[in-house]
Parts: structure tokens; C-alpha cells; sequence
């Protein structure tokens, strides 16, 4: 078994909210509350949830944009959750980010070249003419027309916009790939060309990813396996085809019914779906026990006191609930086994690895 | 499904276009299409297809100029509106036609607070006492979903959450008991299972206050949900119009189909490769003289170039502007 290239455990990010006129702390807002997962080498983990779970902070904390608040990461074989910035500049290069609005994270006043070799200023000795060049590869890697070099980012479509933003993100040759939320801004036909570019670059480079997106059809496209986040927690993490074929965690079960399934036929089966009421809690307030049971249509009283662990229920498949832990008088999951016993044998003893217990 | 046959609203070759500093775009080309009581039209099709530009140029919600409208009727219960007043139309808007736009923050006005902005629609539209249009606002907030909803009438915008925003919006266009709700992409700014209740609610809308309904949006999961029937509209022109059902299992235009392709979805067969399709939109600098799609399409031949097809009726409801012979029900080569 290789080793995960990423190793996240109990990872917390809490903002600190201030008030009054000394702007004491007063509270915190928990983004990310104690996530763990692993991403094993060209894989393409996905991360889904509704707006505010904590997807986009979790992602820009995997990658120390943050000073995290608690837990490990370990990104190809580096321990890096608490190192100090300085010394991250040399990990830096392995681990890049592809961001949701093409036009905001781009520099409108930097040529496409300059933009896309701003890392390599950056981190390379490389000449003026060894810069060029790998600028004209990249632009041609992402299909970008070389000769648009010279153009400013307002001179392109959202889509091509998008590939600049992957150029740039591939310049210094990364490992690990934080890619969030890369296709929202852009329209449903060049969703599918920069989800087919992204697909491609994988293969041919080996990159590893972790694709946040709100859009489950388009995860259970790219990602081999998925993890669900709710209010800064995972909820469940599966391999893609037992996710989407039998839910466990019923957060995961009504985010899955609420998509509106592209067949008139099945209109009819309106009864069948799980419309949740109310709203998300405040990460600042999250409730005691389960931070689902305020919502959760299978809530039971254990669910307001204790929250659950996120355990291995099946090989391969970790779920933070009651319904599935003996110890509160739930049930084992009935093993799916997938489409494919073989791949999902393969995909056994990734994150969390297996034994954890005991180990909160 | 409720089948009131009375047509509320029905548009006849309607064009709007944009005279710019550079040059015109021609939005809006020709666009006919019409909606029954109780009827739910969907419209799809990518940015920039004319779906938003034509559901204002209707009501006069556009700008003049730069915006004209150049031909057409929108006749509402038989009355056109292109030759109505800028009174009268301020009165059938928010009146006997309600609207939900995507962005509620950029609708709802931030300085007054959500009850002020149904009672004051209530009170000019339909002459309520101060009294009887609070307790109107109420049942509107309540059939929308908003929990305790009379505490909530003097909360101003910024209190509520984004998908409550949208419910004020719906209660908004409801207040008056319009004929007709144009509502465009009103969930695409939302989180799923917000947009499923939203759904919930525009269904009971249609079927109990038997509520004509445009919904424009480019999700065609939303569109199979709650659709009796679609417009698809490309490069400012309606390609294809069938009945939902028809149009998932029998698409006929070119476009269609390559667009009923390009969906991933969360249940059924998991495509390998994403379906594009390659090309950019069309440039609307001049007025089509030829198909829209003809750059982009695996079927085009010589008369796609030179001329612009008409829509043919190819079954009951159901017609397609394609000049190809599988369009009109011969088997495809391609
Ligand atoms: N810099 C910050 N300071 C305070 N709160 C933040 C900050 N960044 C994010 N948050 C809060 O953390 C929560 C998670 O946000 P985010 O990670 O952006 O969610 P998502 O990407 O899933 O939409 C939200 O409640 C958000 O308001
Ligand atoms: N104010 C405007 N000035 C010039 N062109 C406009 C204006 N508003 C819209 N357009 C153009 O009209 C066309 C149709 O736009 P729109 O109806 O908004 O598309 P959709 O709603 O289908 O995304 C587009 O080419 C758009 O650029
Ligand atoms: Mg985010
Ligand atoms: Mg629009």
C-alpha cells in the first residue's frame, strides 16, 4: 500500500470573533471543527457541501494559508501543520491552489505571462528565456494559444480565464492540487471542458486533488472517493460509487435527494424526496451532540448529548453517526461492496487508516 | 397536472436589440412563445442565449436605450403590452405580473425593512387598508415558509439568510395574485436543498392557485422537476419547444441534444468523459440570416449557412427551428 501523499487528522480552524470597544474575544467561529482524511497519490478526493460548512477554509488550511488552530498535515511525507511560514517556502512549489473566480484571483494589470511565471520568479533561478519557454509549454499544456501571451486576463472568456489560473498553478511542477470550487463561476458548457482539462492534467501528470464543489453531479464525476461536510465537520467520507449508490449519513442521504435528477420521469417521485427544514446552525453556536440533530429526520436522544465519532463502518467507508455504532444501539451498514469489488478492495486502508480507535 | 387551457400571456415575434458604442447586439430575435393557467414554461440555454432579455423586454423592465424593441406583441389576457403606458405597465408589474430575479440582495431594497416591501405593493396595487395588508404580508411570509412570520415583518433584508431572501422575493411577486410569475434562475444562487424547498413551494403555486409560470434557469434538473414545457433558446432565437417529457426522451434539435448530453448526474450511468460542446456562442453583431448554431454543429450542411430556419411543428406542442432531416424525425446519420 502506498503511502497517502496528503494526511490530514482532527484538522481545526477556529476565527476568533471580537467585540466591544477593547475587541475582546468573545467567541469563535469553528470553520473547521476536527476533520481528518487522507488523499492517496493521483487521486482526486472530493469535498462537498452546502455554503458555509467549512470546504473552502478546510482547503486553504490543508495548505497552511492559515495558521491552523489544531491537528496534523502531513503532505508528502512533511509534517506541516504547525511549521512557521518561512520555512513553508520550500514545500510551497509541491502544493497549489486553482480558485473559484478566475477574475478576481488574477492580476488585471499582469500580462498572461507575467502571471503565469510569477511563481517561477518566485522559487526558480531560471533565465528570462527558460521562463518564456515554460510559460509558451504551459499556455500550450492548458490549451491557451501561445500567442495570447501578451494579453491581459480581461481579454479572455471565463473559461479561458479559468485556464490561466490552472497554468499558473502548475508552473513550479506541484504534487497536490486544492482546486475550489474551479468550475461555478463558469457556464454549464465550459464546465465540462475545464472538468475534461483538469481530468487530463491528472493523467498525464500524476497531480492528487482535492476538488471542493457544491455540485454533486459534477463530484460524482471526477472524484474517486467524496467526503460530505456539514457545519465544519465530515459527516461521511466513501469511495464515489458507494457514496452515490446507498448514502449512509442521512445528511448525505437529503443533500443527495434534494438534486434535481435531469428526467422528467422522475418528477413523479416527489414523495420520495428528503426536503430538510430550517436553516444551518452558526459555526459560532454549533448545538451540543450531533451538529446535525437540529435538523437531522432521524434524530434520537443520544444524538443531543453525544456527538457521534467518525468511524469505519465498512472497509473504506467512515460516517460520523449513531445510526451506525452498536455502542448507542445502531447498526452495522450492510456492505455494498460496489461496482466493482476490485476497486473498492483498492481503495481499502485509505484515510482514516484502519485502526484508529481509541483515538479521538 | 392541472390543464386550465386559457392562455395568459402570449408573445409573437418578438426583437429586442442593444444599440452600443460598439456596434448592435441583436438580443432578442423573433422569440414566440405562449403560457396556459396553471402552465409552468421552463427556459434553458447558455449566458448570453436572451432568456433574461426577453422576459424584460415584456413587462419594460430594460433600459431605453440602449435597449429597443423593434418588433413584436406581448399580449397579456389579450392586452399588448409594447403599446401599453409606462403607467399602466408600472401597474401590471407587481400587479397582475409578479417577478423573482436570481440576486435578491440587488431586488430587495436594504433600507426598508421586508414587511414594508409587501404591505407598500399591497396597498397601491390592491387598495389595502395599513391593517389588512400586514395581516396580508403575514399569510404571504407563511405560505413562503418563513417560520414566525409576523415577528419577522419589520427585520430588514441583511437579517435573513440567503435562501430566505428568495422566499421574501416569492411573497414579494406573490402579494398581488399575479396571472403570471417570471421568475429568472431564482435558485441558482442557492444551495440545494434550499432550492428543493423552493421547488416544494412553486409546484403547490401552480397547482393550487392555478399560476401561470416562466422559469428561466440553465439547470436541466431543475427543468425536468418542475416543467410542464420547454423553451429552448440559443443565439437569442427559440431552437426547440416541446413538452417536457418529449423533450428529455425525443430532443430534436442539435443543440438540445448535445445539451441533454452534457449533464453529469448523481444517479444513472457515470460517463467517462464530460460531453462538450466545442465552440464559442454566436456573436450577435448582426441579424441572423443564417442558424445560429450552424458553427457548432455536428450536422450542418449548406443551407445552414445561407439561411436561418423556421420552427416546424414535428409532433403535438413540440417544434424545431433545424433544416437537418433528423430534426424532423428521420433517423440521424451523425
Ligand atoms: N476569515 C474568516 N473569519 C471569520 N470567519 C470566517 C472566515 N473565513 C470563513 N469564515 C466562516 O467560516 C465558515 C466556513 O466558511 P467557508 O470555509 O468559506 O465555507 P464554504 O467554502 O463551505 O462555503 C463560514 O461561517 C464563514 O463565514
Ligand atoms: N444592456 C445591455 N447592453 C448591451 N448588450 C446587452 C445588454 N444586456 C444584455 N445584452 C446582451 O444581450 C444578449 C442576451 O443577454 P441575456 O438575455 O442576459 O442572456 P441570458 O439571460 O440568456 O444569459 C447577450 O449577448 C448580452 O450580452
Ligand atoms: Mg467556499
Ligand atoms: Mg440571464
Amino acid at each position: 500500500m502506498t503511502r497517502p501523499l496528503v494526511e490530514v487528522r482532527d484538522l481545526k480552524m477556529h476565527f476568533p470573533i471580537h467585540a466591544g470597544l477593547l475587541r475582546r474575544q468573545i467567541g469563535a467561529v469553528r470553520a473547521v471543527d476536527g476533520v481528518s482524511f487522507d488523499i492517496r497519490e493521483g487521486e482526486t478526493l472530493g469535498l462537498v457541501g452546502e455554503s458555509g460548512c467549512g470546504k473552502s477554509t478546510c482547503g486553504r488550511a490543508v495548505l497552511r494559508l492559515y495558521d491552523i488552530t489544531d491537528g496534523e498535515i502531513v503532505i508528502d511525507g512533511k509534517a506541516i501543520g504547525h511549521e512557521d511560514q518561512n520555512s513553508l517556502r520550500h514545500v510551497r512549489p509541491t502544493m497549489q491552489m486553482v480558485f473559484q473566480d478566475p477574475q478576481a484571483s488574477l492580476n488585471p494589470r499582469m500580462t498572461v505571462a507575467r502571471i503565469i511565471s510569477e511563481p517561477l520568479d518566485e522559487h526558480t533561478k531560471m533565465s528570462g528565456a527558460e521562463k518564456r519557454a515554460r510559460v509558451l509549454e504551459l499556455m500550450d499544456k492548458v490549451g491557451l494559444n501561445p500567442t495570447f501571451a501578451s494579453r491581459y486576463p480581461h481579454e479572455f472568456s471565463g473559461g479561458q480565464r479559468q485556464r490561466i489560473g490552472i497554468a499558473r498553478a502548475l508552473a513550479l511542477n506541484p504534487k497536490f492540487i486544492v482546486c475550489d470550487e474551479p468550475i461555478a463561476a463558469l457556464d454549464v458548457s465550459i464546465q465540462a471542458q475545464v472538468v475534461n482539462l483538469l481530468e487530463e492534467l491528472q493523467d498525464e501528470l500524476g497531480l492528487t486533488y482535492l476538488f471542493i464543489s457544491h455540485d454533486l453531479s459534477m463530484v460524482r464525476h471526477i472524484a474517486d472517493r467524496v467526503a460530505v461536510m456539514y457545519l465544519g465537520k465530515i459527516a461521511e467520507l466513501a469511495p464515489r460509487d458507494d457514496l452515490y449508490a446507498q448514502p449512509l449519513h442521512p445528511y448525505t442521504q437529503a443533500l443527495l435527494s434534494a438534486v434535481p435528477e435531469p428526467d422528467p420521469a422522475q418528477s413523479d417521485n416527489q414523495g420520495e424526496r428528503i426536503v430538510l427544514r430550517g436553516d444551518v446552525p452558526s459555526p459560532a453556536n454549533p448545538p451540543d451532540g450531533c451538529n446535525f440533530c437540529t435538523r437531522c429526520p432521524a434524530v434520537m436522544d443520544v444524538c443531543r448529548r453525544i456527538d457521534p465519532d467518525f468511524r469505519e463502518v465498512t472497509p473504506g467507508r467512515y460516517v460520523a453517526c449513531h445510526l451506525y455504532d452498536p455502542e448507542h444501539g445502531g447498526t452495522a451498514p450492510e456492505q455494498t461492496g460496489g461496482a466493482n469489488p476490485g476497486t473498492a478492495q483498492a481503495r481499502t486502508g485509505t484515510y482514516p487508516s484502519t485502526q484508529q480507535g481509541g483515538n479521538p | 397536472m392541472p390543464s386550465g387551457d386559457r392562455t395568459v400571456l402570449e408573445v409573437r415575434g418578438l426583437r429586442t436589440a442593444f444599440q452600443t458604442r460598439s456596434g448592435s447586439v441583436y438580443a432578442v430575435n423573433d422569440v414566440s412563445f405562449d403560457v396556459k393557467r396553471g402552465e409552468l414554461l421552463g427556459v434553458v440555454g447558455e449566458s448570453g442565449s436572451g432568456k433574461s432579455v426577453t422576459m424584460m423586454s415584456l413587462i419594460g423592465l430594460l433600459p431605453m436605450p440602449p435597449a429597443r424593441i423593434e418588433a413584436g406583441e406581448v399580449l397579456l389576457d389579450g392586452e399588448d403590452l409594447l403599446k401599453a403606458s409606462p403607467a399602466r405597465l408600472r401597474n401590471v408589474r407587481g400587479g397582475e405580473v409578479g417577478f423573482v430575479f436570481q440576486d435578491p440582495m440587488t431586488s430587495l431594497n436594504p433600507v426598508f425593512p421586508v414587511g414594508f416591501q409587501i404591505v407598500e405593493p399591497l396597498r397601491r396595487h390592491m387598495g389595502l387598508s395599513k391593517k389588512a395588508a400586514r395581516d396580508r404580508a403575514v399569510e404571504l411570509l407563511e405560505l413562503v415558509g418563513i417560520p414566525g412570520a409576523r415577528a419577522r415583518l419589520d427585520d430588514y433584508p441583511h437579517q435573513f439568510s440567503g435562501g430566505m431572501r428568495q422566499r421574501v422575493m416569492i411573497a414579494i411577486a406573490l402579494a398581488c395574485d399575479p396571472k403570471l410569475l417570471i421568475a429568472d434562475e431564482p435558485t441558482t444562487a442557492l444551495d440545494v436543498t434550499i432550492q428543493a424547498q423552493i421547488l416544494e413551494l412553486v409546484h403547490k403555486l401552480r397547482d393550487e392557485l392555478g399560476m401561470a409560470i416562466v422559469w428561466i434557469t440553465h439547470d436541466l434538473g431543475v427543468i425536468a422537476q418542475i416543467a410542464d414545457r420547454v423553451l429552448v433558446m440559443y443565439g437569442g432565437q427559440v431552437v426547440e419547444q416541446a413538452p417536457v417529457r418529449p423533450l428529455f426522451r425525443d430532443p430534436r434539435h442539435p443543440y438540445t441534444r448535445a445539451l441533454l448530453k452534457t449533464i453529469p448526474s448523481v444517479t444513472g450511468e457515470r460517463a467517462a468523459k464530460l460531453q462538450v460542446i466545442e465552440g464559442q456562442p454566436p456573436i450577435l453583431g448582426a441579424f441572423p440570416t443564417a442558424c445560429p448554431f450552424r458553427d457548432r454543429c455536428p450536422l450542418a450542411f449548406e443551407r445552414c449557412h445561407a439561411q436561418n430556419p423556421a420552427r416546424e411543428v414535428v409532433a403535438e406542442g413540440h417544434d424545431v427551428a433545424c433544416f437537418h432531416p433528423s430534426a424532423q424525425g428521420a433517423e440521424a446519420v451523425a
